[in-house]
């Protein structure tokens, strides 16, 4: 029985993520245990690490601090198969623009407002967007290419390496919005998308059920 | 590109989905959960739900429902009716809720909407607008009703919208009260005034009665997406149809 923990620390609608997650288990019959926890210990003896985020980063970054979450994070990151979701991919970068708050700067880069030039693109971006996959991907196994997913949010990941075409650029797929931005992340055994998963319907489960899978 | 949205509404009140007649007048369309489930495997973009529940003990009623359609539905889920506190926000997101609408006490407590933006974010705050228009000459004008459509508030409805914006509202979700039920279309003089003065995206409401109606919300008043009732929940019409058209129509749609 391997443990998948979605990490609280004390920001975001936690439960839809979990719900997303034990809805597949239950759904594939796999031999996962599900828990939402705020226990560093928890989280340093999980299997796979889910972290969420969402409202402003300014408040994910200090919550994240006060919680003492912060080292148990940053070693998962570094070990094992780990999903950012939304401002939890964010929070991966070295900085937001977001109340210019230092972010875990495990990823070069920053973190960005949508400034649309025309003015129907409304802020926030929500809604259903098409996902266009750069690299192959573990993660995207079985999902077509250009699926949509569900967006909501203001600011996005701009990876330090976004411009370029090297086969170790961190964006894994992009999404257009008055422009073309990082969609979704991948190196190593981290793995994020800057939309939710865990309200893209079938999509959206299909992914979470690629991560249980995945051995990076 | 970006979808457009179609989001159909469950008016719920003691545990069942109603439907009423310019806010008047109800009859019964079903299990929350059910219908909910039915709208979800038709493509549905998101799901809102509207607590019209008169009396505060039965408000609860709405929280195992939203807990027991989030177990099994994952698109976007909306709450509102009776949101009064920072609290009864939590209590929603908690219980499944992606976003709460915030009506009445948006109007007596603006600050309610700022507070629960900065806790929790615009993206799950959405300020419900109820808005009729104005008689007289000139260009038209609305005004803001609250407690259902039963109060004026003494507010124009664009002016209104803007402040929502300003506090913190993520989303406008508009209704026409002089359309709703009436299945004649949508206010679309209303609609696109509103689509057009804000930075944050509206959702069109009251008066749909085909799908030719929600095609026109978007490309001709200009919303970002598009709220409807009867037309789905007595078997008319299912979503799917609705996307159909709408993209025929060279609106982009999640199909």
């Amino acid at each position: 029985m391997q443990k998948l923990v979605v990490v609280d620390y004390g920001m975001g609608n936690l439960r839809s993520v979990a719900k997303a997650f034990e809805f597949v288990v239950r759904k594939r019959n796999l031999a996962f245990d599900v828990s939402i926890s705020s226990s560093p210990q928890a989280v340093r003896d999980a299997d796979r690490i889910v972290f969420p985020g969402q409202g402003a980063m300014p408040d994910c970054m200090r919550y994240l601090r006060e919680s003492g979450l912060e080292d148990a994070v940053r070693e998962s990151a570094a070990a094992k198969p780990f999903f950012g979701v939304c401002v939890g991919m964010q929070m991966l970068f070295d900085v937001s623009e977001e109340g210019n708050t230092p972010g875990l700067g495990i990823f070069a880069g920053r973190v960005v407002r949508f400034r649309p030039t025309d003015r129907t693109l409304k802020v926030p971006h929500m809604g259903w967007n098409e996902v266009v996959q750069t690299q192959q991907h573990a993660l995207f196994k079985s999902i077509v290419d250009a699926e949509r997913f569900y967006f909501v949010h203001s600011y996005f990941c701009a990876p330090i390496d976004f411009a370029t075409n090297s086969a170790n650029n961190v964006t894994t797929a992009l999404t257009n919005y008055g422009g073309e931005f990082t969609a979704a992340i991948g190196r190593d055994n981290i793995f994020g998308t800057q939309f939710h998963p865990e309200k893209s319907h079938h999509a959206g489960l299909k992914l979470y059920e690629n991560f249980l899978h995945w051995n990076p | 590109m970006l979808a457009k949205r179609i989001i159909p509404c469950l008016d719920v009140k003691a545990g069942r989905v109603v439907k009423g007649v310019n806010f008047v007048g109800l009859r019964d369309a079903g299990d929350p959960v059910e219908v909910a489930a039915r709208y979800d495997e038709q493509g549905a973009d998101e799901l809102t739900f509207l607590d019209i529940t008169a009396s505060s003990d039965e408000r609860d009623l709405i929280l195992p429902i939203i807990e027991a359609v989030a177990a099994q539905v994952f698109i976007p889920m909306t709450v509102g009716g009776g949101v009064r506190t920072v609290a009864d926000v939590r209590r929603l997101l908690n219980a499944g809720a992606d976003k709460v609408s915030i009506n009445t006490a948006a109007v007596q407590n603006p600050q309610l909407v700022a507070d629960a933006s900065a806790r929790y974010g615009a993206q799950c705050i959405v300020g419900a607008v109820d808005a009729r228009r104005m008689p007289g000459d000139g260009p038209p004008r609305w005004e803001v009703f609250t407690h259902g459509g039963r109060k004026p508030a003494g507010l124009d409805a664009i002016e209104w919208g803007r402040e929502l914006q300003r506090l913190g509202a993520g989303e406008i979700l508009l209704t026409s009260m002089d359309r709703d039920g009436t299945r004649i279309g949508f206010d679309l003089e209303l609609t696109r005034a509103f689509a057009d003065a804000l930075d944050i995206p509206v959702i069109a409401s009251g008066g749909v009665g085909n799908l030719e109606h929600l095609a026109d919300g978007i490309s001709l008043g200009h919303a970002d997406a598009v709220l409807a009732a009867s037309i789905f929940h007595y078997g008319e019409f299912t979503v799917q149809q609705a996307k159909q058209l709408m993209a025929s129509r060279g609106i982009e749609v999640r199909l």
